[in-house]
């Protein structure tokens, strides 16, 4: 059963286009907390983590079907190059494949980790990291109730704590306006990266 | 005063503390609604587990207010390792998770439930899907 989560701290009428457009026959949830990111330590989108029968997770939160890729495109026209194109589309089929696999075998699916290897690939957020979180909780809140302007300080501040979270970055930039989290802002973050890794993804898919 | 207090998922406006350098002094009732934690002989506790109050220390978690025995929500969330954020302006607390708590519950590999509406309002709960594989795939619209 997929389940999808919309990031979301615009709500409804953030998501709801998005959402009507896919025409889901699963469900899709609205997270205007980013309640889900917080408790499987999930730093950017689309990240998914494989759940089994048992509620066991045997896939920690990983990027799914993505890479970097994208970085080739034209940031004027957003033309993606074909070499960059094809590099995107064997990566998606690779991740829908080895998922697809899961299904069909389980537990005996060689993309179903066993309990070290989940261990040793599962990331837990340290002090700093929940402090980021509470941050930006509390702009979330102050955000919900009007205070949009008063809210960017505590967004500000789980970006300073926690950089890597492109979620904090991205959501409080859309809420400023929603061309932000894709405009120059983000690319010079993006390139910020250097040699680093937007969607470090997992070793054996 | 009125002080608004996010306790990982709940919310609670305009609780009766008393807040002041980086304490928040709340009563018994309302540190169990807010925070779900009680004062027993033994500790605070929350359900089975209970949490000793260091005696040297006991002032800075527990005094007698203005109108009876009050509790200080932010030396308990210290012991606990939970961070604190406030707004002084707008009279907001937030108490989050701690790293610890987050690290067993994760390295439990007992995935995390969590209930969050669908566009119509309806909750779901990871739970309800038990006996199921379950892909969770996080998207956004920015």
């Amino acid at each position: 059963m997929p389940i999808a989560i919309a990031f979301d701290s615009g709500g409804n009428a953030a998501a709801e286009p998005w959402i009507k457009a896919a025409k889901p026959t699963y469900p899709c949830l609205v997270d205007r907390r980013h309640i889900c990111a917080e408790l499987y330590d999930m730093v950017n989108v689309p990240t998914a983590v494989w759940i089994d029968e048992r509620g066991k997770i045997v896939r920690p939160s990983e990027p799914a079907g993505v890479s970097d890729a994208f970085r080739k495109m034209n940031r004027t026209n957003f033309a993606i190059p074909a070499d960059a194109m094809s590099e995107l589309q064997a990566k998606r089929k690779a991740y829908q494949d080895a998922l697809r696999d899961w299904v069909a075998k389980g537990s005996k699916s060689r993309f179903a980790l066993g309990e070290p290897e989940v261990l040793r690939r599962m990331h837990t957020p340290d002090d700093v990291q929940v402090r980021a979180a509470a941050n930006f909780r509390l702009g979330e809140y102050l955000f919900e109730n009007g205070h949009a302007e008063e809210a960017r300080k505590y967004f500000e501040e789980a970006d300073r704590l926690r950089p890597e979270s492109w979620n904090y970055k991205r959501q409080a930039w859309a809420l400023e306006d929603p061309m932000k989290a894709g405009g120059p802002e983000f690319w010079a973050a993006v390139d910020s990266l250097g040699e680093g890794k937007y969607y470090p993804g997992a070793e054996d898919i | 005063m009125a002080i608004d207090i996010i306790y990982g998922e709940r919310v609670a406006t305009g609780v009766d503390a008393d807040a002041r350098d980086g304490e928040l002094w709340l009563c018994a009732g309302d540190l169990k609604q807010v925070s779900g934690w009680e004062y027993k002989p033994q500790g605070f506790c929350k359900g089975d587990v209970c949490v000793p109050v260091p005696d040297a220390r006991k002032s800075k978690f527990v005094a007698e207010g203005r109108d009876g025995v009050r509790y200080n929500l932010a030396a308990l969330a210290n012991l606990l390792g939970q961070p604190v954020v406030t707004d002084a302006e707008f009279g907001a607390w937030c108490f989050g998770e701690a790293a610890a708590e987050r690290k067993r519950m994760l390295t439990s590999l007992d995935a995390p439930d969590f209930s969050l509406p669908d566009l119509d309002g309806r909750m779901h709960s990871l739970s309800e899907y038990r006996g199921k594989k379950v892909f969770v795939v996080s998207w956004a619209s920015w």
